[in-house]
């Protein structure tokens, strides 16, 4: 893995012009919300979203700094290739780096922990990311969602108002007209902004490309100890036991997102390059979420749900 | 992916006009759906209806909508084809939410506004026409669905397109309706032409909104930014005044004034995406450098060339209320416009349009849903011009003060007063 990348020498020469749209789009998004709101922070999990969007972040201040701190809420349960490359990023973009433990926050008394085989630490997320919030203060959190990601994420403002409880309205959303952002809150209340609402999946790989985001060595394909379980290759190992009846076997994957190791499925994929993940991508017949994602196909409202409860 | 730039389009019209159906059949057709959504959308069509996929269920994400069979906010769905990139705003039918018509109708390029044809053409499509072309999309696809309930008569479609390109034609800011006779359930007309209608000379609505331009070349005016915040990287002389360039292109060289101070300076560098450039485009995020050390701050505009920009304290213009609590003179809100944001007050409502039959009349005050003239005068003075000549220039939103709800939506008119 290498992230050893300039930050202040993007071109997008050779792209295409609606990619070059998608850029003045976010960076326009994250210069209005960093000013408007006096403490804000980006929530950067290590996955591919997060990677472009604290990119972009940086080429919006360029040649300044970073006006605000990152945000990583760790489940505990996370890639070490993925707490590696966090670490290398942050260091070498020199930006500051705030960690929320979901560990701390199960020691605390503050959630509990599910049991079983399907336990996953990521609803229990939304609590520490909230708790997170309050304790530093934060009035505006940049997320990496996308519009195409979900059904209930297709409905979600680019600035996204939240309750002094954390919740999300979807039925009573503030209306957003133009993008004249409108980031006026109260004490208590903040905001999620999300930059890249209007990107694709292939749309994020095509800027990782042009832009030679470094991103995580899971994302290319390699050889992984897994168990099918509910129809997904689950990584074996970690929060991953296997079942009684149960068999592991090794395969070639890559993941298609990068979230809790307990719920995050992996692909048979041999694209071990950008160039061979962007072919994959662009002929893809099943979505990434619904591919890699158990936490998501639960029940169709699963994302709706967790959102309403505080989730990115 | 290619040549023409992204087209972005919003669909409007009556409550189960076929608006989510249209859509669904769009991405279905341009091979857009994957197959976990539309096994997604097999299932739940199973729970909430008859047993055939419904296609509308792709947009209705949320679920009051899937359980009530409606659309209540706008769902972002996005596509492409050999053509063109498209992002698409499916928006609500019901008037309780036409706030969130206006969000998704306020950034389009083209309105696909649907008419049930057994029905014809009623009060939303009334209204959402009016919002539709005071908003300034380029065009409105008038989309007559369902026009395998009418057995195809060429006549009721003729009524119908006729009837709404005669109401779009009388309203205040008239646009070009192209009509279609279409049936979005069975794909008729959409991707490719159907035989269902040997009547119908023009094109399939796809191939239309794939070579539809929607550039105006007679918009090119001088450059506008509104600076949104002044880069100062530490330990460095650097002053970047950062912000997404409106109306016209900007160059190294070129002259530009400040407002409000109206002091002018020289542009001596220009910089998009982290990168040094020498000119660049509408729409282009960027930060400037002047060749003199001037005091801008956040709020302020920079404009070269024959801008036309106006610097006033009282605004007048065309309202989209959106909230609950009427508004009338004496109303105190916050307004942002550009990146300058301060207190206004209503000074007079003018009239309120009557959207069914295009005419207007006086009131005190403006309902929820109304559109209405109204006067403010501003704590700050603007940089103002005509919604109609400059989109970023003549847009305004104000904002409840109690709630800190967006309230409304306000597109300047000609005269502005000078202050």
């Amino acid at each position: 893995m290498s992230t050893d990348t300039s930050l202040r020498n993007l071109t997008l020469a050779g792209t295409d012009a609606h990619l070059e749209s998608l850029v003045d789009e976010a960076i326009t998004i994250i210069r209005e919300v960093a000013t408007e709101c006096e403490n804000p922070v980006l929530l950067f999990s290590g996955g591919k979203d997060s990677a472009v969007l604290l990119h972009l972040a940086l080429l919006a201040f360029a040649p300044a700094r970073l006006p605000f701190p990152v945000l990583h809420v760790d489940t505990g349960h996370n890639f070490p290739e993925v707490i590696d490359y966090r670490d290398e990023f942050v260091r070498n973009a020199g930006v500051r780096l705030l960690v929320a433990s979901v560990q701390e926050s199960i020691d605390a008394g503050r959630v509990v922990e599910d049991a079983g085989p399907r336990a996953s630490r990521n609803r229990l997320q939304s609590v520490t990311l909230l708790d997170a919030i309050t304790e530093h203060g934060f009035d505006a959190a940049f997320g990496g969602g996308r519009r195409d990601e979900d059904k209930a994420r297709a409905k979600e403002r680019i600035v996204s108002f939240r309750d002094r409880h954390g919740r999300w309205d979807p039925r009573n959303q503030r209306p957003e007209p133009w993008d004249v952002l409108n980031a006026r809150i109260r004490k208590g209340e903040h905001l999620r902004a999300f930059p890249l609402s209007n990107w694709t999946e292939l749309d994020i790989w095509r800027y990782i490309a042009v832009a030679a985001v470094p991103l995580p060595s899971i994302y290319f394909s390699h050889r992984r100890t897994v168990v099918e379980r509910d129809g997904m290759l689950l990584n074996v190992g970690g929060p991953v036991v296997l079942e009684p009846g149960e068999v592991s076997f090794e395969e070639t994957v890559r993941y298609r997102t990068v979230g809790d190791m307990s719920c995050t499925g992996a692909v048979r994929s041999d694209a071990a390059t950008i160039d061979d993940v962007l072919a994959e991508v662009a002929a893809a017949r099943i979505t990434e979420r619904g591919a890699t994602r158990a936490d998501d196909t639960f029940s169709e409202s699963a994302m709706e749900d967790r959102k309403r409860e505080g989730y990115f | 992916m290619s040549g023409l730039p992204t087209l972005r389009i919003a669909t409007a019209g009556s409550v189960d006009d076929g608006k989510s159906t249209l859509i669904g059949r769009l991405l279905h057709d341009t091979k857009t759906v994957f197959e976990d959504q539309l096994a997604a959308v097999a299932r739940a069509s199973r729970r909430y209806g008859d047993g055939e996929v419904n296609l509308a269920l792709l947009t209705d994400g949320l679920r009051a909508e899937r359980e009530q069979g409606i659309t209540i906010d706008v769902a972002y769905r996005y596509f492409a084809t050999p053509q063109r990139n498209f992002i698409v705003a499916d928006t609500p039918g019901h008037q309780q939410y036409t706030r969130n018509m206006v969000t998704g109708a306020s950034t389009a390029d083209v309105a696909i506004v649907l008419v049930d044809a057994r029905h014809g053409v009623v009060e939303q499509t009334r209204r959402h026409a009016f919002i539709a072309s005071l908003l300034g999309v380029r065009a409105i696809a008038l989309a007559v669905n369902k026009m395998d309930l009418v057995g195809w008569d060429h006549g009721v479609f003729e009524v119908i397109a006729k009837e709404a390109t005669a109401y779009v034609e009388a309203l205040p800011d008239p646009v070009a309706v192209v009509a279609f006779p279409i049936s979005a359930l069975e794909g008729d007309n959409l991707v490719e032409r159907s035989d269902r209608a040997p009547w119908y000379a023009g094109p399939a609505l796809l191939p239309w909104l794939e070579q539809f331009d929607a550039d105006l070349v007679a918009d090119q005016r001088g450059a506008r930014l509104d600076v949104q915040r002044v880069l100062r990287p530490q330990g460095s002389d650097y002053r970047g005044y950062a912000g997404r360039l409106a109306d016209g292109p900007l160059a190294v060289g070129d002259t530009v004034t400040m407002l409000p101070s109206g002091r002018r300076s020289t542009v001596v560098g220009l910089q998009r995406h982290g990168a040094a450039v020498e000119s660049a485009a509408p729409g282009h995020a960027v930060a400037v450098e002047l060749a003199d050390d001037v005091d801008i701050a956040r709020g302020d505009v920079l404009v070269a060339g024959d801008h036309g920009v106006r610097v006033s304290e009282e605004v007048e213009g065309t309202l989209c209320w959106m909230i609950d609590t009427p508004l009338r003179a004496g109303t105190r809100l916050w307004f942002k416009h550009g990146t300058r944001t301060g207190r206004a007050v209503v000074d007079e409502v003018v009239h309120v349009h009557d959207v069914t039959s295009a005419s207007r009349f006086a009131a005190d005050e403006v309902g929820l849903n109304d559109l209405a003239v109204v006067r403010l005068t501003l704590s700050e003075p603007v940089a103002a011009m005509s919604y109609r000549v400059s989109r970023e220039g003549g847009r305004m939103i104000l904002v409840d003060e109690a709630t800190n709800v967006t309230a409304g939506a306000l597109l300047i008119s000609e005269p502005v007063r000078p202050s």
